[in-house]
């Protein structure tokens, strides 16, 4: 049976139908639903993990001992993941284990646009790349297969487009075939340099089959896949692109698409190139397939005539290939930006305000409070990686320690257990004059409201242990720990002041509940009373998309205001009721 | 001939809802389907785009420039930021309503005057609909998105029980009646 299904609803299922008994993830747009869809799976045992290391720590732990197992992370948690997954190259599995990695070319969601290809590369592990939905499916099934016959982890390489795009596909149904043996094995198992030299001779054998499969049985299941038509142009691409390709150039081209984007072919590729008069790579961000092609001594165009920046399309394809521009109309007005803003009772923006008034400069992490760097609140001066406000606080303050009172960091309660502990404990351990602020708004945001071990409840929603953030912190070190309410002006501002004045570490805990969440009890909608708006514009300072200016006096758009109360505690004249 | 639509809007203004209900019609048609869809930062009132693509055989789930024969616009001004996706003879379906965007709250740009005329006059054909009062009147500001697509589905050949089906697989049940409405009303329009 086909269905509708999303990139990553695919995925989900495919992993599903192969019989996946363990997942373990932490989220991370755009691979978020893989692990969302595979938790409506009650034969898999799916959890959040506190990081993507542990998650592949977690899924690698369950493919030795027998079963199935995958992790999904967004393309920047792989390099969390790193760690674990260049030794589990060398030590392979027991069970398959599948890590699924979402890149984010044209960066819609990310702080970055790296390409993950190269991680299959630097730790040799077999790497596919799906186009559509149905390729998601099948090659996550096949994923499976492919990572227990050559004993090693299998990478499935997604972008945005891909995880975000529902298009058909085949539906199957699932084959457990039970938890395989485990036996003790040392030598295969404990990664000390006598076994590990061992092993590397194995994994750089396993690379040699895994190119003769590629070359061979890969073009029989359709992994690879090679389609002659006109052959003045050829294009090697795989993933999206071969899609953006096949729209733009249909058959006015042939196709080398690969599937399998880590070993690459070398015949294949070879034999392809000697048929057609020019070709084309096909790929975004790094020129990846094309430095392979070059290596391997054929000549293809590639990057000097596309770009390393962002999303490929099928405009851009016809364009440089076929020498078509587009025609399209243009509407001759001045369009302001809409950038993404925190939402209409966001409990991050009276914190931001209060840290606005207070002028402090602001480490910045990863999450929905990353918003608050735009105008009009401004209030973030770098972020860099998950968990990196707290330890990069530290070195501010120690490069600039006469600016260590009017200096903080933000942290979201999701980002601080997933890495922004260890930077604190660091701050404790080294008696650091440093404040940092967790926003607790106890759920993972951004990613859309996902639960993580501070929060109570699993993945399913059931009770969990929860993390008691004020006792962690007392216990790495901290004896300053202070909770506001952010909904609360001046309580925010004089709680961090005093933080700040300690010239000692400090912890305050922002905590109010995410404005979104459905258990949430709001208040009714606020109202600007004309009469005694003096057109002041001081509730414009805080940035909230309810308020806007109306015929010279400031309204509140009743759809939605949450009746937080932040702009009427701005409002000298009472005019916000 | 491949067909493709564009459902644009503000973040939080149900986009993504409407983009499965028309997926949904559209599939039991026996068409391909390609949805693209956004999801993470954008989603928090920023500008969201939704492309919906059908036909015998469809590739690349995205919308370029000049390839859109139909953009369901939820807001004026983003009806005027992706007009250049519309296929120079394409049908423009928007929702009147006005959000301004931060920038503007905050005075450091304006919204422009006469937004759907300068649409108009780039060579788009152009349907207004007032979309927020029939969307309250059928129960709920929230509905917008559906009395949009029943404005929607009377602009297309697919018959409406097709599209009230559609409907009725993509909300909730305890949502269902204030929704049927709310196509209603749009589709009335």
């Amino acid at each position: 049976m086909k269905k509708l299904l999303l990139g990553n609803e695919a995925v989900a299922r495919g992993l599903y139908e192969g019989g996946c008994r363990v997942a373990s993830s932490y989220p991370g747009t755009p691979s978020t639903e893989v692990t969302e869809c595979i938790s409506t799976y009650n034969e898999i045992t799916s959890e959040w993990a506190p990081n993507e290391k542990v998650a592949m720590e977690v899924a690698f732990g369950a493919a030795v001992a027998g079963a199935r197992s995958f992790c999904a992370m967004k393309h920047v948690g792989l390099n969390v993941a790193a760690d674990p997954l260049f030794t589990s190259s060398y030590t392979g599995v027991n069970a398959g284990l599948v890590v699924v990695v979402a890149d984010d070319p044209g960066m819609h969601s990310s702080q970055n646009e790296q390409d993950s290809r190269h991680y299959a590369r630097a730790s040799k592990i077999m790497m596919l790349e799906p186009a559509d939905s149905d390729e998601c499916l099948r090659y996550s099934k096949l994923a499976f297969e492919l990572s227990e016959r050559f004993d090693t982890p299998v990478l499935l390489r997604l972008t945005t487009r891909v995880s975000h795009s529902r298009s058909l596909a085949e539906v199957g149904d699932r084959v457990d075939n039970g938890l395989k043996p485990y036996e003790k094995n040392a030598p295969k198992y404990v990664m000390v340099p006598a076994n590990a030299k061992v092993k590397h001779v194995e994994v750089e054998n396993r690379i040699l089959k895994q190119v003769e499969y590629c070359e061979t049985e890969a073009l029989e299941n359709g992994l690879n896949s090679v389609e002659y038509n006109n052959k003045k142009i050829g294009v090697i691409t795989a993933g999206i692109c071969y899609e953006y390709a096949k729209e733009a150039l249909g058959d006015k081209a042939s196709y080398l698409k690969l599937g399998c984007v880590y070993p690459l072919p070398e015949k294949l590729i070879k034999d392809f190139c000697a048929e057609c008069e020019t070709v084309y790579v096909l790929e975004e961000l790094d020129d990846y397939i094309e430095t392979h092609c070059r290596k391997i001594g054929v000549d293809v165009k590639g990057k000097a005539e596309f770009t390393l920046l962002g999303e490929y399309s099928q405009g851009l394809i016809r364009k440089v290939i076929l020498g078509e521009e587009s025609k399209s109309l243009k509407a001759d007005v001045d369009i302001p930006a809409r950038p993404p803003v925190l939402c209409a009772g966001c409990p991050h923006r009276g914190l931001f305000y209060a840290l606005k008034k207070l002028g402090v400069t602001v480490s910045g992490d990863i999450g929905c409070y990353t918003l608050g760097a735009s105008k009009p609140l401004g209030m973030i001066d770098t972020v860099l990686c998950m968990g990196g406000s707290v330890s990069g606080l530290h070195g501010r303050n120690l490069a600039d320690p006469e600016r260590a009172n009017k200096s903080v960091a933000v942290i979201g309660d999701s980002t601080f257990i997933h890495s922004g502990v260890t930077g604190l404990i660091d701050i404790a351990y080294n008696n650091s004059n440093s404040v940092t602020i967790i926003l607790d708004n106890s759920i993972t945001g951004m990613t859309g409201h996902q639960q993580n071990p501070t929060t109570g409840f699993n993945i399913k929603g059931e009770p969990a242990a929860a993390v008691s953030l004020e006792k962690l912190c007392e216990a790495v070190g901290i004896n300053n720990v202070f909770v506001v309410d952010p909904y609360n002006l001046d309580e925010s501002y004089t709680t961090i002041k005093k933080a700040l004045d300690l010239n000692a570490p400090a912890v305050v805990i922002s905590r109010r509940p995410c404005a979104l969440l459905k258990t949430v009890k709001h208040n009714p909608p606020l109202k600007v009373n004309k009469d005694k708006c003096k057109s002041c514009k001081m509730c414009m300072k805080i940035g909230c998309p309810a308020i806007s200016m109306k015929d010279g006096k400031a309204e509140i758009d009743f759809t939605q205001c949450l009746g937080c109360n932040v702009c009427s505690q701005l409002c000298k004249f009472g005019a916000i009721e | 001939m491949n067909k493709a639509i564009m459902i644009v809007g503000v973040g939080g203004q149900g986009t993504l809802l409407a983009s499965r209900i028309l997926g949904s019609a559209l599939l039991s048609q026996g068409y391909d389907v390609k949805v693209s869809e956004v999801h993470g930062m954008s989603q928090r009132g920023g500008s969201v785009v939704t492309y919906v693509k059908y036909g015998e055989k469809v590739y690349s789930p995205v919308v370029g420039e000049g390839e859109a024969d139909l953009i369901l616009a939820f807001e004026q001004l983003e009806a005027a930021r992706w007009l250049s996706c519309l296929k120079p003879d394409g049908k423009v379906i928007v929702n009147t309503q006005k959000i301004d965007p931060m920038s503007v709250v905050i005075g450091d740009s304006v919204y422009p005057d006469g937004v759907l005329d300068a649409v108009r006059k780039a060579g788009a054909a152009v349907v207004e609909l007032d979309a927020l009062p029939l969307a309250v009147e059928a129960g709920s500001p929230k509905a917008t998105n559906v009395v949009l697509i029943g404005a929607m589905a009377k602009n297309t050949e697919i018959p409406k029980e097709i599209w009230l089906e559609a409907v009725k697989s993509c909300v909730p049940e305890r949502f269902l009646e204030m929704n049927i409405k709310a196509f209603e009303l749009g589709y009335s329009k």
